[in-house]
């Protein structure tokens, strides 16, 4: 009971601070002060607060993109263990259904996109759509990399099995699964070097440009999805790289700090480094699958990852 | 002081307007044309008062090889026609629009022949007959009430994007037409005129003090530069010299616009594709130009400063040694950042091959300033037509040969170095003396041509005087009318992504376009 309370805790609490500190620290080493690190949270309560606009020409296509987003993240985020090897809602085969739910939220995304009938809206669909084709490969293979060991198809199962063989350095599959899974990370949340979060050109945006249209609560649920997305994924991460025992405190600690660990990462990389020109994006994520597939030959060949 | 033979003439030189060589119209185009493929250059190509009934059609040309101009005039009777100068001297085509639609004249053979800067949509019906004190409707309007097309591609896989004029973030407006299949722009098609308020003739008709005013903001962030050319030609036609002082100080501040406008850009290029530490540093160092200007004379865009006759301000021997001492931090800090910038392999990866212009296109256009420069032209008013503290510089210009967003952030951030350096040592070795002396009055009939190097390009202004010694007319050229339609050639087979990068890279003015 108390671990199915702290992963709805951290669930709940965690994900937009996390989106706070990427900020923090870009304006570290930019030399400025930066935001609050609750920012994004503020941002948040504003846009809960304002009513929402539709444009004549949309449907129920339009207003059920943010939802379904929000939605499918979050159950998303139910399945992905978080400080434990286990997860509370946890199943067989539940991989698969966290690759789809994440498949799902971008559907409901992109048509909402397409629904507007906005050129920008429709070039970002276009462009979210190919860039997703291209990191869905290197997300699976990289699960594939978690779980064969294991067994089963579930995350339960591949992180039960991983603080027992575990030290990363020794096992190089888990070492491609992490850096595949991190391509991912960045192109799922669409920041640097794929996407720009900062930017207010439409031409050049991908996610952002998708959301023009959405204002007030949908912008909210967008922004939340968003945020959630980048602590989800970044679970994973953390649970692949840190070995996290079961029925202990440091686990929990290990888990946060991971956390953060991927936030400072992210911005790191975002200080130091310009994003991609957009016809160079399918060749960093088809790199990302070629390392994943490298990954898996390792585990077929090298026996334990 | 003597006026000049406007067959050959300096930069700046008043000329008689009786002694403007007159040729038939179809002459002036034959002449023109010639002249422009022997090295001559199309600066502009106005209207000015002619016999009544008539209107002068007269035309700037700049020999940069041989610092002169020359202007040659045709008479062209009132809602008249002449034969087109575009189709054999590109250059000339937004210019010969902005005569049709304001003046009335008909150029015959002009292949785009729609409005530069109106809107005739817009604009309510009989507007033209109303006699608009600011000129905002004048001339016969020769595009009244007709709406013009885009230039529109059909096909398979091809689409429409249409952007602006409200754009996102805080920028002027304009419209951008894109005609694209997939990711790939084959045609992008550029109107503006949102900003059309009718500078022109606000110049024209203005007192002196603000004739002056309205000079320094035709383009906001080209104050000294438009403000160096309305004084230098409004003290031409009254025949004065500005003391030494005054004409450093002048440079000084034309430089300092540069600087911080060009390393202003060089941040702006750097936030377009993400790159922080330059964003953030180029940014910031920006600020301390903007700020040497405020301390000389109060503005940081350089307001106020320039009067007829000199300039408003000194530099007291404090203040030149803070500044020296600041200015010096300064170009160290920008040293290392365009260090870091010019070498970090994923900005190169953007900036090259992002959004060519060839030489030949930049020719045919009548391209100036920077983006003319990166792509191996070597126009530069401070090398070739050099006015006041500029003759004894010795400047080279800055030239590249890509054509891409690298050369024309390379020409910046060489153009830069040059700058701080002439800052610096104008500043150090200031001469003593009056800092302004008294303005007559214009002479009358006579014209004067004034080209001053902005940061964006070249600037040209022509005042022309009546009878009276009253300016009848006051004409006004901005880089930016010269090269927008070299960022529609650069984005010919560029992705449409790239688009915003390539736009920071020209910076353009729109109200410096619109007037």
């Amino acid at each position: 009971m108390f671990d199915v309370l702290m992963h709805l805790a951290w669930l709940i609490l965690l994900p937009l601070p996390m989106l706070g500190l990427v900020t923090v620290v870009k304006s570290w080493i930019a030399g400025r002060r930066g935001p609050p690190l609750l920012q994004p949270f503020h941002d948040v309560v504003k846009l809960l607060r304002k009513g929402a606009v539709y444009s004549r020409t949309t449907t129920w296509v339009f207003a059920a993109g943010p939802v379904v987003a929000l939605s499918s993240t979050v159950l998303a985020g139910l399945i992905v263990p978080m400080g434990s090897p286990s997860s509370p809602f946890g199943f067989s085969a539940d991989v698969i259904v966290f690759a789809y739910l994440l498949g799902l939220g971008r559907f409901f995304t992109m048509t909402a996109a397409l629904d507007t009938g906005s050129a920008f809206e429709g070039m970002g669909a276009s462009r979210e759509g190919a860039f997703a084709a291209l990191a869905e490969p290197a997300l699976f293979l990289a699960l594939m990399i978690l779980c064969v060991p294991a067994g089963g198809m579930s995350f339960g199962e591949a992180f039960a099995v991983l603080p027992a063989s575990h030290g990363l350095l020794r096992s190089p599959g888990l070492l491609l699964a992490a850096l595949a899974l991190g391509v991912v990370l960045l192109a799922e949340t669409s920041r640097i070097p794929v996407d720009d979060p900062n930017t207010h050109l439409e031409l050049t945006m991908i996610h952002e440009v998708m959301v023009l249209d959405h204002g007030g609560p949908d912008l909210a649920f967008i922004q939340i999805g968003y945020a959630l997305k980048l602590f989800v994924l970044g679970s994973v991460i953390v649970h692949l790289v840190l070995p996290i025992p079961a029925d202990s405190w440091t686990g929990p600690a290990a888990f946060l700090a991971g956390q953060a660990g991927i936030a400072v990462a992210v911005g790191i990389i975002e200080s130091v480094m310009a994003r991609l020109r957009l016809s160079r994006v399918p060749q960093f994520l088809i790199g990302a699958c070629v390392v994943a597939a490298v990954g898996v030959l390792v585990l077929f060949t090298g026996g334990r990852p | 002081m003597k006026l000049a033979n406007p067959k050959s003439f300096h930069n700046g030189q008043a000329v008689a307007i009786f002694d403007v060589a007159s040729v038939a119209p179809r002459a002036l185009r034959d002449l023109v044309v010639n002249s422009c493929s022997h090295g001559g250059r199309l600066c502009g190509l106005f209207t000015l008062p002619g016999r009544p009934g008539t209107l002068d059609l007269v035309a700037l040309i700049a020999h940069d090889s041989e610092g002169r101009l020359s202007m040659l005039k045709a008479g062209v009777a009132q809602g008249g026609r002449y034969p087109s100068l575009t189709a054999e001297l590109p250059s000339a085509h937004a210019l010969e629009r902005a005569i049709w639609e304001s003046d009335g004249l008909q150029p015959d053979g002009h292949p785009w022949l729609k409005p530069l800067r109106r809107h005739p949509a817009l604009e309510p019906a009989g507007a033209a007959e109303t006699g608009d004190p600011v000129g905002r409707n004048q001339g016969a309007g020769a595009a009244g009430g007709r709406d013009h097309p885009f230039f529109r591609m059909d096909g398979p896989g091809v689409h429409e994007v249409a952007v602006g004029p409200v754009h996102a973030g805080i920028i002027e407006p304009g419209h951008f037409r894109f005609q694209c299949s997939g990711e790939t722009v084959h045609h992008l098609e550029i109107h503006l005129g949102y900003q059309h308020r009718g500078a022109e003739a606000l110049l024209r008709d203005s007192s002196p003090a603000r004739r002056l005013a309205v000079a320094e903001t035709l383009a906001g962030d080209t104050s000294i530069g438009h403000g160096i050319a309305c004084c230098r030609a409004m003290e031409s036609l009254a025949g004065i010299e500005v003391p030494e002082q005054a004409l450093w100080l002048r440079a000084v501040a034309l430089e300092l616009e540069r600087l911080a406008n060009h390393v202003g850009d060089l941040g702006a290029l750097c936030n377009d594709v993400g790159y922080l530490p330059g964003a953030s540093w180029f940014g910031r160092l920006r600020g301390e130009f903007l700020n040497a200007q405020m301390e000389i004379c109060g503005s940081r865009f350089g307001r106020g400063l320039l009067v007829f006759g000199g300039v408003r301000f000194g530099v007291s021997p404090e203040l030149r040694h803070d500044l020296l001492g600041r200015l010096a931090i300064a170009r160290r800090d920008l040293d290392d950042v365009a260090s870091v910038t010019f070498e970090s392999p994923s900005v190169l990866g953007r900036f090259e091959h992002s959004g060519i212009v060839s030489r030949q296109a930049a020719e045919d256009i009548g391209m100036v300033g920077p983006a003319a420069r990166a792509s191996g032209c070597t126009r530069d008013v401070r090398c070739d037509h050099p006015l006041g503290a500029f003759v004894d510089w010795g400047l080279s210009s800055a030239v590249e040969t890509a054509g891409d967003v690298l050369a024309r952030a390379r020409v910046r951030w060489v153009e830069v170095k040059r700058s701080l350096e002439f800052v610096l040592a104008r500043l150090a070795a200031l001469p003593d003396g009056p800092l302004v002396v008294p303005m007559p009055q214009p002479r009358p009939g006579a014209v004067v041509g004034v080209l001053v190097e902005g940061w964006r390009g070249e600037i040209c202004h022509v005042v022309a005087t009546g009878d009276d010694g009253q300016i009848v007319a006051y004409r006004v050229f901005d880089p930016s009318l010269h090269n927008w339609f070299g960022l529609t050639l650069a984005m010919r087979g560029t992705p449409i992504s790239d688009f915003p990068l390539c736009n920071k890279s020209f910076n353009l003015s729109y109200a410096g376009h619109d007037l």
